[in-house]
Parts: C-alpha cells; structure tokens; sequence
C-alpha cells in the first residue's frame, strides 16, 4: 500500500534578549552553572515575574514575520509539573489565548515544488534549567542559568508530506526568524529545538493517524533522520497488522534509532490555568502596527529585489540570500561600486567560504569592491585577487592597492617584460614550439600558462597571447 | 523616644508576651541594631521609630522565614520584601517575625507547625487567623502596628477576634513581592493597629506600585486621610444578606449600636443587598486552593528548605518524603483540592465556574456602590472569638469564620475591621466596606467612629 506521511512541527525559539523572559539576569549561553540566578528565576518564596517587554517586541516580530495575526490580548497561563529543572514546580506559558495565531510559511518542498505550511500559533514562554548527569559521579546536578529564558513556541499544522519537507520548512522558518532579528536560531547554543509530530495514513485519505513525538534531535539534518526512521518504523508496525501507539520518541543520534520515553511520564495533566501574578498581556492596534513597519526585509522579498534589481540568477539569489549577513553583505559591496554579477561570485566563493570558517566577514564590503574594481581594471589577475582577499582577511586595515603592491601581484603588461618571459619560455620548449609551428595551434594555452607562471602570475594574461602569437610567427618567418 | 529605648522597652515586652506563642523569630540584638539604624536616620521619617512586627510570610534578611511550615524551617531570604523596604526606609524598626497558620492557611492560628497562638484576653481561645500572631502582638500591646496578610480575612478576621484595627487594602495597592504566595489572585499585604492612625500610617507607607510586582497598580500611594468632623453626607450600605437570623447577640448588638452611632454622627444608614455574597465561601475554597496548589509546587526540597531523600532514593520519592512530611494537614488538604479543581475534566465544573461567580459576586458590589452608597458596614466575623480545638476538626466550621469576610477578598475591595465593643468581655469587630481604590475615606470614616465609641464597652 502506499502510505501519506503527515508531519507537523513544535519550533521552540529563543528569543535574542540581553534579559530573562521574567526578571533581569542574563541570558549568556556558557557561564558557570547557577551564576545568572536571581530569586524570580530560581522560583525563591515570595518572587514575582515581570515580563521583559523586548521579548514581548521580539515574539511579536516573529509573529508578523510568520503571517500570523496578534491578538490585542493574551494571557499568560501556568503549566503545573514537577521536574528538577522546573524551580517553581510550573512553567509560565501561554495556552488557550495565545500571542498570535493563523500565520503561514512559503516554502520550496524538494518534492512537492513551491507550497505553504499553516502557522497555528505562536506564543512566548519562559525555558526550564538544565539537568547535568556528568559532573558528580552517581548524582545529578541543577543548572539553573537557562532557566527563565525567553522562549516563542511556534506551532505549525499538520501540512508537510516528508521528512525532507519538514527540513526544507525549518530551513525557511529558521531564514525569516533570524531575517527578522527574532532568534540567533542555532540548534549547537540550543536556540532552537524541534519537537515532531509524524503519523501515516493510507494516500488519499484524509483521515489522521496516531501520531508520535519525536524529540531530541541536534540538527536539521538529524530532523530529517529521525523522521526517516519513525516513519519507517510506523509503515513496518501497520504493515504487519499491529498499530501505532501514541508516545514520545528519543532520537539517538549515534545509534539512528528513535526509543519510546517511559510511558508514565506522558501521563502529564498539566492543569493550566491563567498565572494571576501577570495580568492580561495587552497590546494596542497602534503599537502592533508600528512592528509591523518596523520589520526587516525578509528573505523572500530580498531574494525577488535581488533578481530584480541586480539581475542575479534566482539560484544564485537564493544562496546569497540563505544568510541574512550575507545577504547585507553583497549589498554593501554592489553599493561600494561593485560589479553585481562579480559580487555575488565573490560572495559565493570566498566571502562564503571565510563566513562558514570564521561566522564572520573580515574584508569591509568597501574593500572587496576596491579589489573587484582593480580586477576590472586588469591591475591585478583574478587569480591573484584570492590572494590579496586572503591579505586583506588577515588584517583589514590595509587597502588593498597597497597590498597587491606589497605582495608583488600587480599584473605587468608592459611589452618588454612581457616579450622577455615569452621569449624564456619559448627557449626552453623548443619541441612544444616545433609542434605548434606545425600547425597544433592548441598548445597557445600550454604557453600562456608556461608565461603566467613565470613571471608568477604577475603577466597581464590578455597582454601575453599577441606577443606569443606575434613571437612564434616571426621565428617561423625566419 | 530614640529607636535605642524603643528597642529596649519592646524587647522587654515581647519578652513578656511569650507564653502568647505569637513570635516565631525575634532577639533583642536584632531590635537593638534596628534601633541603632533608625537612630542614624535623618529626623522626620514618617514612622520615626515605630516598631513593627511582620507575619512570617513576609521574607527579611535578618530573620527566617518559615511561613509557620516545617518545610522552611530554618530557611532565610536573600532578599527583603518590598514592603520590608518601604518600612525601613521610613524609619520604622523590624521588631519579629510572627506566628501563622501554615502559608496562611486557617482561621485560627492553630495550623501552625510551630504550636498555636493564644488569645491574649483568654488564653483558651484563638486569636483569629491566619495573622493570628500578628493581632495578638498588637492586642497585647506590644507593638503598636504590625503588617499581616490576607488572602481571605486573615487580617479582618484576627483584628475583629482580638480587638484591634485590621485593614486590608484594595489587591493591587500594596506590592507582593517578597510575600510568600498563597492565592496570588487574593493576597494582599494587610495591616494591623492599635489605631486607626497607626494603620493609616503604616498602610500609606507601604502602598503604591512596584516595578517588582505586575499586578500592582500605577497610583499615587495612599495618603493618611484627614480627620472628619461626623459623618454627615456619608451613606452606608448594610447587606442584608451579612445579618442572618443566627448571628451571634453580642455581635448583632454590637453592630446595631454602630448603625445608631453612624446615624448620630449624621451618616445615611440604606439597607441593601448582595445577593452572590453567600457564594463566596465555597467560591474561595475552589480559587485559593487551585492558585495554592501551583504557588506550593516550588517547596519540593531541590533548592531550599528541608530535604528528605524517600526510601527509594529518586527524586518522586523525595518529592513525595519532602513534601508528605514537610507540609501539614490543613495545607496537604487544600493542595490536594486545588489539584482536583484544575484536572483534566474538572476545571469547566470547578475553577471556571467559581471565576463566574466570582465576577458575580465582585458586580454585586460595583452596583451596590453605583447606587449611591459610600461605604458598606457588615459584621466581621458572625461569632466572637472561639475556643481553640473547637473548630479543627471540622474544616468546614473553620472555613465559615470568614463568611463575611471572603466575598470583599474576591472583589479585590479595601475593608477593615474595627473595634465597636465587647461581648461577654470578647471583642467584637465592625467591618467597614469601601470601593476599590476608596481607603482613605474608609479610614476617615472608621476613625470618626473610633473617636466616639468605646471599643471596651460592654453591649449585652
């Protein structure tokens, strides 16, 4: 039989505050356990919260960002369970009046082509601590730094069909929430976290299966192979006659395998109810205008202004705009003067290749246009650029004339020096010259990189091949 | 007097008032620094060396604070409540720490894990609760004002008992940070005093918004309010409802006399009613155990607080060993009926419902008040002070001595209890009923009737 996947995702972001979702400490991902602790996040008798408006400001970008609408008023509600990371036995969520609602996400489906994903909500909470199982032999240790951190739980529906889809919708969601300056989203700091929710069905019904959660997964990457893995073990299940259970998966990453959770903890009634220490989270018409100007270009709109405007190929377009620091970054570039075309190769080549080393452009923009205009101008060989590029990401300080200069890379295309290194090589190949006098004509490119590297890559390439041609048929003249 | 005599002379009388059992934390180093510090401050703090004892729900640096549960025991803040703060900037001394029902839970002050609190007049009976340590300090005279709080009449309650001034002000106008949760919806840092003026002046000290608290509301802090001449051009509103058939005669007496002195002060006395009032009890004891139920989460022996590892060693057995053995009965009991009341299942019938009659009840008042009445005048509490052991074994029974009391938690409304007399020698308490936001002229209105009655007067 074939089966239809159905796969519908819970993204929880962090949200890029200095601050804690409900008090002043900071939110540093790294510092010595328990160091950013205050009595409001360590859940101390008699403590209060009070929300930090800019992650309030921040969901509620993400919110716009995502499509959704936002509602003028929500409610912060308790959700009530006991864990050693939990310090005040609840954690402050949003549940049936959430922040935001209604929202979709474009996507490109690597099987399905250009399709949307529902947005159900999106709504802002505080994170739990962290549990350390390797500090003291045989016990368990609190980390309470992370928690109190400002999370957007984004919610979408049940619309993607593969686990390749749900990656390729992560991929987006994850562009627009760091377009947007919601989220830094990286899954190494834990910035991001998905929990997946997959179930088969028979294609071409509609009905929903039993679905499962599967958690614990580090990267993109492993989204996708957990899913691989669950969707295989639930179509394996059905396809012998026994049927999908209703759990929470682990996925391990070394092993590829997805592990129930012990099923008593899903037993979970979390008994939510409005928390009365936080009135009512009231926004104006006015104010949640004025975000919505505030917003940033997001990814797919800068992707259409830059084949537009720069007549960038949409692939290319697309990989520059994958990043949004590269995307700024290209623009500086063409805005310093720079050839757009040119740019956006430098930018896919080496700017990308220093970015994904280093997360860093270490060239000013101003100075790779400097550079690409002195390609242009033939004063330095493309092929020596890269090298002024790497010059110029050791120290950015030098401009990057004078660095071709003090690295000897200034082409040379005047004629003597030219007609010298010509004449050296064509003295030291005599049977290459005897073969192209008679008539093999090809080997013109063997001696014009025979020239290139003699005068080490200094010889102005389309300044070299009229005095090749000019100096092979005056000695056949002969 | 310096704040160095004053520490002396209430060292010595806290000294005195042990047998009370009203203390759980004080020393006379503790007092003496407090005076020594008042004594350094400039002159013209608006408590100048007022002594001032704290219900131990209201966390200090100085002190413990135990919340009267042996979950606590021995645990201290690292920080003051706001409201702490605000009385030591304003001169006032940190005098004890006082006794409670366990995290204010109980009418009487015999819930707490400490031992009870004696009625200072006879030691037999309860002072009232859960400030019930509180109300005796200030009967007994020892301090002449001291902060309690309220979640359901555990001020109004114990100052009617005891015959003191007990004020709770509108939810919102006293910050809550640093007291120790129990119904956040409800709580509210309330006031005791020997006077009216007392409590006028403590209360306006410690009100006004907090950036530390969110629910508390941007302002202007309450002012003491300036002494009336009568009461001409005031109407009161007496509930109907709040004078069954069998209230108790030296308090139906008792208030009579009230009305009549109300009308001889040139007040307008209008019967009216409040129809959803008789639903607060049961209303009360669905929200403040729900609310509870999550605010006593956090007491599961991980951070702070007493530790007990189970027999089996993992952490739901020292969850359960923590908190089996660290709570008492009283609280075990409204965690277990708040947990109830917000299952899966439950919550429609129990907690939505009890938040409708809530807003039923809290319109009751709005409309009463729209209709012209300026304060409403209601017995405190339907009997005076009762027998100790009388009630704790009918929770129910404990529950209805604060019958008159509850509905004003649950519409948020500034009230207090004064005292109008005594019966058989037991005080008996007047409650006074303002709008929201409406203390000062309940204050300029009880200190008018404070001025021309005699609290000690016998009525029967």
């Amino acid at each position: 039989m074939a089966w239809e996947t159905v796969i519908g995702l819970e993204v929880h972001v962090q949200l890029r505050t200095r601050t804690k979702m409900f008090c002043g400490n900071r939110t540093t991902f790294g510092d010595p356990p328990n160091t950013n602790v205050c009595p409001v996040c360590l859940g101390l008798p008699g403590a209060l919260p009070v929300p930090n408006a800019e992650a309030i400001r921040l969901a509620v970008r993400g919110a716009l960002a995502l499509g959704c609408t936002v509602h003028e008023t929500s409610v912060f509600a308790r959700k009530n369970y006991f864990y050693p990371d939990l310090p005040k036995g609840y954690q402050i969520s949003q549940f049936d009046r959430p922040l935001a609602t209604g929202g979709s996400v474009s996507f490109d489906s690597p099987e399905r082509g250009r399709m949307q994903v529902g947005i159900t909500r999106l709504h802002v909470e505080e994170d739990a601590g962290k549990l350390l199982h390797d500090r003291f032999p045989g016990k368990t240790a609190v980390d309470l730094n992370r928690a109190g951190t400002p999370l957007a739980e984004i919610v979408s529906e049940p619309d993607l069909r593969s686990p390749a889809e749900a990656r390729a919708y992560l991929t987006t969601l994850r562009q627009i929430l760091v377009y947007a300056g919601v989220s830094e989203c990286s899954m190494e700091q834990g910035s991001l976290r998905v929990d997946a929710n997959l179930s088969i069905r028979p294609a071409g019904t509609s009905r929903l299966g039993t679905k499962t959660e599967v958690k614990n997964m580090n990267s993109f990457a492993n989204v996708e192979r957990a899913l691989e893995v669950e969707r295989a073990r639930q179509i394996a299940l059905v396809e012998s006659g026994r049927s999908v259970e209703q759990v929470t998966l682990l996925f391990n990453a070394g092993t590829g395998q997805v592990k129930p959770t012990r099923s008593k903890e899903e037993s979970h009634d979390y008994r939510y109810f409005p928390d009365p220490d936080l009135p009512p989270l009231v926004l104006t018409p006015a104010w949640i205008a004025e975000q919505r100007a505030a917003l940033p270009e997001l990814p797919e709109a800068k992707r259409a202004r830059l084949e537009a405007a720069h007549a960038l190929s949409a692939k290319d377009a697309r990989v520059i705009t994958a990043e949004v620091g590269l995307a700024h970054y290209f623009e500086s570039v063409v805005d310093a003067g720079a050839d757009p075309k040119t740019a956006a190769n430098w930018v896919m080549g080496e700017v990308m290749t220093t970015y994904n080393e280093s997360g860093s452009f270490p060239v000013p923009a101003a100075r790779l246009a400097e550079l690409i205009g002195l390609v242009r101008e033939g004063v330095v060989s493309h092929q020596a650029a890269k090298r002024v590029y790497s010059e110029l990401a050791q120290s950015s300080d030098q401009d990057p004339r004078t660095a071709a200069a003090r690295l000897g890379l200034v082409q040379v295309s005047d004629q003597g020096a030219l007609t010298g290194w010509v004449d050296e090589v064509l003295a030291a190949h005599p049977d290459e010259v005897a073969r192209f006098r008679d008539g093999e004509t090809k080997l013109m490119a063997f001696f014009v990189g025979q020239v290139m590297k003699r005068s080490k890559g200094k010889a102005d390439p389309k300044g070299v091949q009229p005095v090749l041609q000019e100096r092979l048929t005056v000695a056949a003249d002969r | 007097m310096s704040g160095a005599a004053t520490a002396r002379e209430t060292g010595a009388r806290l000294a005195k008032a042990q047998p009370l059992n009203a203390v759980l934390h004080w020393s006379q180093e503790l007092l003496d620094a407090e005076g020594a510090r008042v004594d350094a401050m400039p002159a013209g703090s608006s408590l100048a060396a007022m002594p001032v004892a704290l219900k131990d729900n209201i966390v200090t640096v100085e002190q413990p604070t135990t919340c009267g549960s042996r979950i606590l025991e021995g645990y201290v803040s690292p920080y003051n409540a706001t409201v702490v703060e605000r009385l030591r900037a304003a001169g006032a001394m940190i005098a004890a720490k006082t006794n409670l029902d366990e995290f204010a839970m109980g009418s009487s002050t015999e819930h707490s894990a400490f031992g009870r609190v004696k009625h200072p007049l006879d030691p037999s009976r309860v002072p009232g609760g859960s400030s019930g340590g509180s109300a005796a300090l200030v009967a007994a005279g020892v301090v002449p004002a001291a902060l309690g709080s309220e979640t359901g009449g555990s001020v109004r309650q114990p100052a009617s008992f005891c015959g003191v001034v007990g004020v709770k002000p509108s939810y919102g106008r006293v910050s809550r940070y640093g007291l120790v949760a129990f119904g956040s919806s409800l709580d509210c840092v309330s006031v005791f005093g020997r006077t009216v003026d007392d409590a006028a002046r403590v209360l306006s000290t410690i009100s006004g918004s907090d950036p530390l608290d969110a629910t508390t509301v941007d302002r202007a802090p309450m002012r003491v309010p300036k002494a009336l001449p009568d009461l001409r051009g005031l109407t009161v509103g007496v509930p109907k409802e709040y004078f069954p058939a069998d209230l108790d005669a030296g308090v139906s007496t008792a208030l009579r006399r009230t009305t009549e002195q109300i009308q001889g002060l040139g007040g307008e006395v209008r019967l009216v009613s409040l129809p959803n009032s008789a639903y607060a009890v049961p209303t009360y004891y669905i929200i403040a155990p729900a609310e509870a139920a999550a605010n006593l989460a956090r007491y599961d022996g991980v951070r702070y607080g007493k530790r007990r590892i189970g027999p089996e060693g993992d952490i739901r057995s020292l969850y359960r060993t923590t908190r089996g053995e660290g709570f008492g009965e009283e609280v075990r009991r409204r965690i277990l009926v708040g947990t109830y009341v917000l299952s899966a299942g439950y919550y429609d019938a129990y907690y939505k419902k009890a938040q409708q009659v809530r807003a039923l009840i809290a319109d009751d008042f709005r409309k009463v008040f729209d209709s012209g009445i300026d304060l409403l005048l209601t017995p405190t509490t339907p009997t005076p002070a009762f027998k100790a052991g009388e009630k704790t074994e009918d929770p129910v029974a404990m529950y209805l001595a604060d019958v008159f009391v509850c509905p004003m938690s649950l519409a948020g409304l500034p009230a207090m209890s004064l005292p109008v007399g005594r019966s058989e020698g037991l005080p008996i308490g007047a409650q006074l009923v303002a709008p929201h936001f409406g203390e000062e002229l309940l204050l300029a209105a009880a200190q008018v009737l404070e001025r021309t009655m005699d609290p000690l007067a016998e009525v029967r």
